[in-house]
């Protein structure tokens, strides 16, 4: 079964290249630019993980967060935080609103694409 | 007349009464709940400056000499209300050295001087001697008046121990013990004592007001009926006037009032109620009316009641008795009788009052410093003295109040009572430069108190109480009228041939000007000693320093075993070891035997010794049981050296705390601001990082990457690498120019032609971007002291801008250049959408870009802070105009130096 990926960033190269990472790795890949647009995705289309950058205008990744598990129905998504803030407090505070897990920038594509098997397989 | 039972049983009643009040004021004050406690309370016993000379010598004077008895009130009244800031600091003063008379303040302050102290008791008791013996020649009178039918001679001639003269004055010194003498206080208060001075105070005002009543409106109809009778008569007409017929005696008069002024400060039974027996310092304000108050209200009648009874009586009655005898003549006995208790009163309290003053001085500062030079006192050590010293003041109370008798036995006769007590205050005035100088100027010596107390005493005996002795029939006169040895300028009452002031202005004058004289100059001629200036310090500073926490001018070496038996043996061992105790608990010490024998112990054992002793004796006393080292004065400019220095540490401490506070407080948010910067720095940096990273990995783990994905990827990554850098290099350059390290080469700069080639500079951009720029310079400008690359790097930051946001092909860019007397402004005009009003100050700060993020050209979002800052470092501005209709006008100005402009580019060819 095809999993979908949602990819929410809003740098555009950085998009491009989640995006070949994700369609080679073979998932579908749906893509927001910022906060809202990622959560009115997330309702439309039910991806089953979420590739979440947080320093977006508008609403964070950590807003987004909070918004997914405050929602019944959208509560079993699976969120992986990407961010090039790597302070302590802000894993934590990502941990706290309730991602699933946490990667820094510039990250490894190989550790991405492992990450992203290992949660879809626990499910 | 009444019978004498009935007067004497009256008498006797009153003053049991009068004990009883002491009596409850001293329960009370054991008790802890004092009666004393108020300022009425103080402001009343201040009144036992109304003595029998209130009763009976104002009316006397006023039926002689009209308004002359008004300036021995004036003197008083104005020197409250004027200078009750003097008794303030004198009151401070007491309070912090435990000093109990004022034998005691004046040899303090000079050193604690044991000479000046014997020299000043001295002087007090010769002058006291004659106004005791005025108050027991009033009672007398009154007694007689009382007693004897109208008409009869109001003294006889018995024999003393037959005189009831002499009973009162054995009575009196019964009282005083029984008021003042029971046991010995420390600190000298005797709440009971004033508690009853309170009282009498208060019945002497209302008997003196009754009678006075009643000579106005009982015998006459009223004050307007009484002065009209009397100026009829032609002698009492003249009594109104102020001339008293001659013309006025300025100097007369201004010397009186001085002398009573003076006498408020010096006498010791008001040192005694003002000073020793203050309470509360605050008490002072409502004593400086109240007092003035009552002496205007108790003498509101002496006029009309002397007019009244001349009238009544005709001239030549002996018009000091005239407040027994108006009513008594009227038949009203009963109000005879009041007023003749109101006179007892006022001079019982008097009395009492002086007698315990003057028994603390001999007792402290005449007897105990001679014995204390015999060897064999000295040696008794581990004896009680509380018992010895007490037996001491009793036996002076006594010996005063005989003395008194025996001036009113000889010299009573001559003069009015009016007159020896004046003699009796220009006598304590002599107190007055010693006092007062001692309190402001810290140049007075012991040396100069001691020669201006010797030549003031000097001449006002020979002045003032031989003349009076002569004329009282002891001596012969020819020496008043003549001169010593037939020297005319040495007339006792007419010294140097000054001839027109009267006896007691002339005395006066000339006393105090051998005074005041000797006293500044012989100060002046030797510097004070360690120990006077230690004094003066903390006499004349006391608003300034607190003695017990001040510096303690005192080196040496002490034992707590052999201070505590020496506070005991004066005070008994129970009150030394709590004062000991107390002493303990304020230092921070455990216990008393933990206190360590320094300066202040030593300082504080003497403070206390003096209360009970005096202060020059208390400093033998302790130097007999210390090793001291004596104190030179540079010892003792040292020791106020560290006091204040430390003083000034403590000072420089609290304000480099308070700095160090700020100081902390603004790196904290330095360091939030910082960790916010970086954390805003490496996310600016890891983003393109990871693009990077990402399509790097992304090529190289897909072999079969098609070209053109490869080529695009690759661009990418150049592009992003560009970026990397760019912002490397701007992080770098804000943080350079923000810490103040950023080099600047100024130069004198042509803005003409800096935004000629800045507008160049971008032709190629503006030519993609289709858009045009147009610029607007004036034709001649000043040249710029500047750094040209950095305005350079603000044109061409403000014209990329311009050029991202213009709409594509229709962009149009105004660059505008304004000057005026200050300096120039340069204007950025676009087409484009404009900031929006949320975004026109967050545009300034750091990585912050305008539009939105879809559409956001490519940008760092450091590019206006640097610009910004760069322009802030020529004194000048930037800022976004909101007045633009549309599009974004960005402007910053420069100003020219202050020194001027500098040359005219238009000069330069």
């Amino acid at each position: 079964m095809t999993h979908r990926i949602l990819i929410a960033d809003d740098e555009p190269n950085i998009v491009v290249s989640l995006e070949y990472l994700m369609k080679r790795a073979g998932y579908e890949v749906l893509i927001a630019r910022d906060g809202q647009e990622a959560i009115d995705t997330i309702r439309r289309e039910r991806p089953q993980l979420v590739l979440l950058d947080v320093m977006m205008p508008g609403k964070t990744g950590f807003d987004v967060c909070q918004e997914l598990r405050a929602d019944e129905a959208l509560n079993g998504t699976l969120v992986l935080m990407l961010t090039a803030k790597g302070r302590a407090t802000d894993i934590e505070k990502g941990l706290g609103v309730g991602a699933d897990a946490y990667m820094t920038k510039p990250f490894s594509t190989k550790d991405l694409l492992a990450k992203v098997a290992e949660m879809l397989a626990a499910r | 007349m009444l019978g004498a039972p009935w007067v004497v049983g009256v008498a006797f009643a009153y003053l049991l009464l009068l004990f009883a009040v002491a009596s409850f004021g001293d329960r009370r004050a054991r008790q802890g709940r004092s009666v004393i406690g108020t300022p009425w309370i103080y402001a009343l016993s201040m009144a036992v400056y109304c003595s029998a000379w209130t009763y009976f010598g104002s009316v006397g004077r006023a039926a002689s000499g009209g308004v002359w008895f008004l300036p021995i009130y004036l003197g008083p009244m104005l020197a409250m209300i004027l200078a009750w800031m003097l008794l303030r600091k004198m009151i401070r003063i007491a309070r912090e050295h435990r000093i109990t008379s004022i034998a005691d303040f004046i040899a303090s302050r000079y050193g604690k001087s044991q000479a000046l102290a014997g020299l000043v008791t001295l002087i007090t008791v010769v002058g006291i001697v004659p106004y005791i013996a005025l108050q027991l020649k009033g009672i007398a009178v009154a007694y007689a008046l009382m007693t004897n039918a109208p008409g009869a001679p109001v003294t006889d001639a018995t024999p003393w121990w037959a005189d009831s003269t002499f009973y009162v004055a054995l009575a009196l010194a019964g009282f005083t013990i029984v008021f003042g003498a029971r046991h010995l206080d420390s600190a000298e208060r005797h709440e009971g004592m004033v508690a009853a001075i309170a009282f009498e105070s208060m019945v002497k005002l209302l008997a003196f007001l009754a009678v006075g009543a009643f000579a106005v409106w009982g015998l006459f109809d009223g004050l307007g009926d009484l002065f009209a009778r009397a100026r009829a008569v032609p002698e009492l007409a003249r009594l109104l006037t102020l001339g008293q017929g001659t013309g006025f005696a300025y100097e007369q008069w201004f010397a009186l009032t001085m002398l009573s002024g003076l006498s408020v400060l010096c006498l010791p039974r008001q040192f005694q109620v003002m000073v020793v027996e203050n309470v509360d310092e605050r008490h002072l304000k409502r004593a400086a009316w109240v007092f003035p108050l009552y002496l205007l209200l108790i003498n509101l009648f002496v006029l009309p009641i002397a007019l009244a009874g001349l009238l009544h009586f005709g001239a030549g009655a002996n018009a000091e008795g005239f407040v027994l005898t108006l009513p008594l003549a009227a038949g009203r006995e009963g109000l005879a009788l009041l007023a003749f208790v109101g006179g007892l009163s006022a001079a019982t309290g008097m009395v009492i009052v002086e007698a315990i003053a003057v028994s603390t001085m001999v007792c402290n500062d005449l007897v105990m410093p001679l014995l204390l030079r015999t060897r064999r006192f000295r040696a008794a050590a581990g004896r009680d003295h509380t018992a010895f010293l007490l037996g001491i003041r009793r036996a002076a109370i006594v010996c005063i109040l005989l003395l008194g008798y025996l001036y009113f036995r000889l010299a009573g006769e001559a003069y009015a009572l009016v007159g020896i007590g004046l003699i009796s205050f220009a006598a304590v005035a002599q107190f007055a430069p010693a006092m007062l100088g001692g309190m402001y100027w810290k140049g007075g010596t012991r040396e100069g108190a001691l020669a201006g107390l010797l030549a003031g005493f000097a001449i006002w005996i020979y002045t003032l109480m031989l003349p009076s002795i002569a004329k009282s029939g002891w001596w012969s006169t020819g020496f008043v009228e003549h001169g010593p040895f037939g020297i005319a300028l040495l007339k006792p009452e007419a010294l140097l041939g000054m001839a027109r002031l009267d006896y007691l202005t002339h005395s006066l004058f000339w006393s105090l000007l051998a005074n005041i004289g000797l006293y500044v100059a012989v100060s002046l001629w030797r510097a004070p000693s360690a120990g006077e200036t230690s004094q003066a310090l903390l006499f004349v500073d006391v608003f300034h320093r607190n003695a017990a926490a001040g510096p303690a001018f005192w080196r040496g070496r002490a034992r707590v075993a052999d201070l505590l038996p020496l506070l005991g043996r004066f005070l008994g061992t129970a009150r030394a070891e709590a004062l000991f105790d107390e002493h303990a608990r304020q230092r921070g010490v455990p216990h008393r035997d933990a206190l360590q024998p320094d300066a202040r112990l030593v300082r504080f054992v003497e403070r206390q010794l003096a209360g009970a002793i005096g202060s020059a004796s208390a400093r033998v006393m302790v130097a007999s049981v210390v090793e001291e080292e004596p104190l030179d004065l540079d010892d003792v400019m040292r020791i106020l050296d560290e006091a204040s220095q430390i003083r000034a540490y403590s000072h420089r401490l609290e304000q480099v705390t308070e700095e160090l506070k700020r100081a902390n407080e603004q790196l904290k948010s330095l360091d939030r601001l910082k960790d916010d910067f970086m954390s805003s720095v490496t996310h600016e940096l890891r983003t393109p990082l990871t693009s990077i990273r990402a399509l790097a990995e992304l090529m190289r783990d897909d072999e079969q990457m098609p070209a053109a994905q490869r080529q695009e990827f690759l661009d990418i990554v150049v592009a992003e690498t560009e970026r990397l850098s760019r912002l490397v290099n701007q992080v770098l350059d804000m943080a350079k120019i923000e810490s103040g390290h950023a080099e600047w080469h100024n130069t004198d700069v042509d803005l003409r032609k800096l935004l000629t080639q800045a507008v160049q500079t971008t032709t190629e951009m503006m030519r993609e971007r289709g858009a045009t720029v147009d610029l607007h310079m004036p034709e001649t400008l000043p040249l710029l002291r500047a750094d040209a690359d950095r305005l350079i790097q603000v044109l061409l930051n403000l014209l990329s801008n311009a050029a991202k946001f213009v709409p594509r092909g229709s962009g149009h860019i105004d660059v505008r250049l304004e000057s005026d007397s200050t300096g120039v402004t340069i204007a950025v005009q676009d087409n484009g959408p404009g900031v929006p009003a949320g975004q026109r100050e967050l545009i300034f700060e750091r990585f912050r870009q305008g539009g939105d993020a879809l559409n956001r050209p490519q940008g760092t979002g450091l590019g206006l802070p640097i610009s910004r800052q760069i322009v802030e470092h020529f004194g000048g501005s930037m800022w976004l105009r909101d007045d633009t209709a549309q599009g974004a006008c960005f402007c910053f100005s420069l100003p020219w130096p202050a020194s001027g402009a500098g040359t005219n580019s238009g000069d330069k060819t």
